[in-house]
């Protein structure tokens, strides 16, 4: 008893130094702060900005002022608004897809690992021929087929970036399963099921974690990119990469408009970035 | 190699197949009558089962044929050999200069470890693979050419230079091979700013992966014992060092083809590039599912003769690894 306690006396004070030793690294530690500045502007200035869809002719492509504090777009709209509503998008689009790839990409995973053979064999090619798809092409053939809105670009993202989880997973799963505490989950009559879910997928997670938290990143990247193109969500939808297409042409009299929400995928990208490095370091024991 | 290319077929044919979308309706135009419709269809054998249309398509595949295009009724075999080298040209030039900034500022900071050169590869590596290419290329296009005036904007060729006759379709080559110097001149600086835009991605990554890999080799045995037996610093680095390092290096080099692509897609919108990206997002509008399987099909076909070609460089490389 006292030993059990101990022990997991021992993971959690093991939680929370590895919680502390990502605080302390600089990097994570940046990216954390760009990520909550970026969370509390999106949840808490929208309300107070005004629509993002307002448009007001008589003020276009006005520089920064105390009423417009990143100015205005060609239709006279606000930039903060229209950045900071984009945010709500953006990131939610990110972690969405993140959290759909991670599970097809961890069952696919799971299931080549542990059933191993023919299975393992065929699963593990399909990862491959997911590979070898042209990410973005396909992501546009899926949004054009399905329609250009957000909700399909999501379902697109994801469908070309589960298969880094399913390799990830599955090699984890390999390496775990050997050991004595899946063969004591056995004896005790744990299905196949429980142990996959309760003893694989949580002993697997440092991998999966710093993936997940440079496909957040990725995912916003490659959204940000389809709406450029026109195959994401569409005008006046005030979503990133779609600010950037539709104000490049203002480029010279108006740089804070294309500029505002480009910089914007930029910082939240570098976050992400910056916490996936953080969480390496501190997690993959390697690097320790 | 072979079985991955085949997989591609099979999803991108069954991806094609199961979205709920009507090329005949996205060809013809909304006011397009039933009839026409039907006609369309039977036409580009699209009202037979999808296993019918898929052994149609793979035995013509083989004969070398993608098929026709459903909205330009052009081959797309002729047209993937139109646009396919401009690509190609770009990709090239945007991997010599992600190479050419990426092997030299890793290594630098490798060297440097923890010092001003390092801290600015690092915070490179970082602003390089966040930036949204798009946003950049807008950016070079509008201070380097429109403002500086220092290079020529959009396109291959500057529009009072003919175009070489068409060999390789790689303008530069062309131009060689006509002897025709202003031209290759031309195209090689239309090259730089679209080159430039699309390597920096791949810069980024690059200069992080040759730091982490050199920094990993520097602190080996062996490098103290070169450096020990007095060896000169640089054929310690560029004998010992660069070469164990070589094959991450490599391995990344090989996975960055895909993000090229992705990226030409994204510069070429600009840049107005006629190259396979634009193709690939017009055919997309318009449903052009063959042709978008064309595309998809090149690309992945590049895709695994680059992975081969690394694999085979490992070879080159690392003498320990062979191929039996």
């Amino acid at each position: 008893m006292t030993t059990a306690t101990a022990a997991v006396r021992t993971a959690f004070t093991d939680r929370k130094s590895n919680l502390r030793r990502i605080l302390r690294n600089p990097g994570a530690a940046v990216g954390l702060v760009i990520l909550a500045l970026l969370l509390i502007g999106a949840l808490l200035l929208p309300p107070l900005l005004g629509s993002p869809l307002l448009q007001n002719l008589d003020v276009r492509l006005s520089p920064p002022s105390a009423v417009h504090p990143l100015g205005t777009d060609q239709l006279g709209r606000d930039v903060l608004s229209r950045t900071m509503n984009g945010a709500r998008l953006s990131l939610g689009l990110g972690v969405a897809v993140m959290l759909a790839s991670f599970a097809i990409g961890s069952v696919i995973g799971l299931l080549a690992g542990l059933l191993s053979g023919w299975w393992d064999e065929t699963l593990m090619r399909l990862t491959d021929i997911f590979l070898a798809f042209p990410s973005l092409i396909l992501a546009m053939a899926i949004s054009a087929a399905l329609g250009p809105n957000l909700i399909n670009v999501m379902i697109a993202v994801a469908l070309v970036s589960w298969p880094t989880y399913a390799r990830l997973i599955r090699a984890q799963v390999l390496a775990l399963r050997e050991r004595e505490f899946i063969d004591a989950a056995r004896a005790l009559g744990g299905s196949p099921a429980r142990i996959a879910l309760r003893h694989l997928l949580p002993n697997s997670l440092a991998p999966l974690l710093v993936q997940a938290s440079f496909d957040v990143g990725s995912a916003i990247l490659t959204a940000a990119g389809l709406g450029f193109i026109g195959f994401g969500a569409q005008p006046p939808t005030p979503e990133w990469g779609a600010m950037v297409s539709e104000t490049r042409n203002y480029i010279s009299q108006a740089p804070w408009a294309s500029s505002t929400p480009a910089i914007a995928i930029l910082l939240t990208v570098l976050a992400f970035n910056l916490i996936g490095d953080g969480l390496r370091d501190v997690l993959d024991p390697r690097g320790r | 190699m072979v079985f991955v290319l085949w997989g591609v077929t099979v999803a991108a044919f069954v991806i094609s197949h199961v979205v709920p979308a009507d090329p005949a309706a996205a060809a013809l135009g909304n006011n397009a009558r039933e009839e026409q419709l039907q006609a369309f269809r039977m036409r580009n054998g699209l009202d037979r089962p999808m296993v019918v249309q898929y052994g149609v398509y793979m035995t013509r595949l083989f004969q070398g044929d993608l098929g026709t295009s459903l909205h330009t009724q052009s081959s797309i075999a002729a047209d993937l050999r139109q646009f396919f080298p401009a690509t190609l040209e770009l990709t090239l030039v945007a991997v010599v200069f992600a190479v050419l900034i990426g092997l030299p500022l890793g290594m630098l900071a490798a060297l440097r470890h923890n010092r001003p050169p390092d801290l600015l590869a690092r915070v490179f590596a970082l602003i390089g693979g966040a930036t949204p290419v798009y946003w950049l290329a807008i950016l070079a296009l509008n201070v380097f050419h429109e403002r500086l005036g220092w290079l020529p904007g959009p396109g291959r060729i500057d529009a009072y230079n003919l175009a070489p006759p068409v060999v390789t379709g790689l303008v530069t080559v062309d131009a060689l091979l006509a002897h025709d110097p202003v031209v290759f001149v031309d195209a090689l600086r239309h090259l730089v700013l679209p080159g430039l835009v699309l390597g920096a991605f791949s810069a980024a990554l690059l200069t992080r992966m040759t730091r982490s890999a050199m920094l990993e080799v520097l602190s080996q045995d062996y490098i103290r014992t070169a450096r020990a037996k007095g060896l000169p610093g640089t054929r310690v680095i560029w004998k010992h060092a660069l070469r164990n390092a070589s094959l991450p290096i490599l391995t990344v080099l090989g996975s960055l083809f895909g993000s090229l692509l992705t990226g030409a897609v994204l510069t070429e919108t600009i840049f107005s590039w006629p190259g396979i990206g634009g193709y690939a997002t017009s055919s997309a509008v318009s449903l052009d599912f063959p042709a978008v399987m064309g595309v998809t099909l090149v690309a992945g076909l590049a895709y695994s003769v680059v992975n081969l070609l690394v694999d085979l460089l490992y070879v080159t490389f690392d003498p320990r690894i062979s191929f039996s």
